[in-house]
């Protein structure tokens, strides 16, 4: 590895300093706390929430998020009668905007085979019990679509600014194998 | 290609492997490989589609006993290669050959903010007229190409309704072989988890995949 990293570098063809930027920006500058601004915005603000649900890409810009796997984003929004779970069967698709980079186990054979064939036993796995009378739908990314999940807010939140709110909202949330829990209620995850 | 990367559907890989406070790289060389490969494709010798094949190309038995930034140093050390970047004894042995080129990278610090932010192409090109609507029942080819499809086995053959015209898309089959972007409209479509995986499946379930044209055909 740093074989290939030193010949490349002494080819000219890539230069250290970018690589470092790279990694930096995926280390301190992207994650789930991106997503979890996004969500908490639209939980306290109605209008953003349908700004965000119809044209997620420009919602998700007005905050300052933008990078390449995520021009093409759709919101999913769970409520009490649907739950969405997002899933790459083929690979490894996902916000990197709002998320940042995917973490091992969602890019990973078990996740990627059950999540289609058995969803709700994923959601068991991650302590998620659904009603049966729920419906849930899994969308698996095929394409360059990115797709983001807008957890339902939990219950005592009702005086909890922004900031708190956001502080509520897991990444695991945001893929929809969890939910967000009421505060006190935090999940062992 | 039917490959061991078209996991949906497959059973017997055991639970999820769950890890708290996980770190963005697991290790100094993880990130490394990840820009890497990133700065790498700004040299435009391969699209995304071809990435994402090479990897599809591994041995199946690799593919699913390397970690995923193994697959990816291993992707990048035959797309140097095979792209004409470096020579088998130059990755051999770590050093350039004496009195060879040396180049100006692709991506720096300066043209990096563009080439990132920079979207995958998408239109709502007028020109390009859309095969299905939205509420038609349509039905997944059963089609086993030998190249790079992203329409997965377990979807082929059976019928959903499409839900959302996404717009134009460039045509993965083709242009992971360089045979064009062959733009096509791409739809999300509804499966019923019962239509896919039989009557023990829940009734209230779905699956929605993203699905150009030349993967449906009307019911």
């Amino acid at each position: 590895m740093k074989a290939l990293e030193s010949l490349l570098v002494e080819k000219g063809l890539v230069d250290p300093a970018t690589l470092d930027a790279l990694v930096d920006t995926m280390e301190h500058e992207v994650g789930p706390r991106n997503g979890a601004r996004v969500v908490a915005r639209a939980w306290v603000d109605a209008d953003y929430k349908k700004r965000l649900l119809a044209d997620a890409p420009a919602a998700i810009a007005e905050l300052g998020y933008r990078s390449g796997q995520g021009d093409h984003m759709i919101v999913v929004e769970n409520g009490p009668r649907v739950h969405n779970l997002v899933v790459c069967t083929l690979c490894s698709c996902y916000p990197w905007p709002v998320l940042g980079l995917p973490p091992v186990w969602y890019k990973s054979a078990p996740y990627r085979s059950r999540a289609v064939i058995d969803p709700r036993g994923i959601l068991e796995e991650f302590g998620t019990q659904l009603a049966e009378d729920v419906e849930v739908r899994v969308w698996d990314s095929t394409a360059e679509l990115r797709y983001l999940v807008l957890p339902e807010r939990p219950a005592g939140t009702e005086r909890m600014t922004e900031e708190q709110l956001a502080a509520l909202v897991t990444r695991d949330a945001m893929i929809g194998v969890a939910k967000v829990e009421s505060p006190g209620r935090a999940s062992d995850r | 290609m039917n490959g061991v990367h078209d996991m949906g559907g497959q059973q017997g890989m055991g639970p999820v492997q769950y890890e708290r406070d996980e770190p963005v790289f697991h290790a100094w060389w993880e990130g490394r490989i990840y820009a890497l490969n990133r700065a790498m494709r700004a040299w435009r010798k391969w699209s995304l589609d071809t990435d994402r094949h090479e990897i599809e190309l591994l041995d199946p038995v690799d593919y699913l006993r390397m970690s995923y930034y193994e697959r990816w140093l291993n992707r990048l050390e035959t797309q140097v290669v095979k792209y004409g970047f470096v020579t088998k004894e130059e990755l051999a042995s770590g050093q350039a050959a004496p009195g060879s080129t040396k180049s100006t990278p692709a991506l720096t610090p300066a043209t990096s903010g563009r080439w990132l932010s920079r979207g995958i192409p998408s239109s709502d090109d007028p020109l390009v007229q859309a095969a299905f609507k939205v509420g038609q029942r349509v039905r997944a080819r059963n089609i086993h190409p030998l190249g790079h499809t992203r329409l997965p086995r377990y979807v082929r053959g059976k019928t959903g309704v499409v839900r959302r015209d996404h717009g134009v898309y460039t045509f993965p089959d083709t242009n992971a072989h360089f045979q064009g972007e062959k733009r096509q409209h791409l739809y999300s479509v509804q499966f019923t988890a019962s239509e896919l995986w039989g009557d023990s499946a829940s009734r209230r379930d779905s699956v929605y995949l993203d699905m150009w044209d030349d993967y449906l055909e009307p019911d």
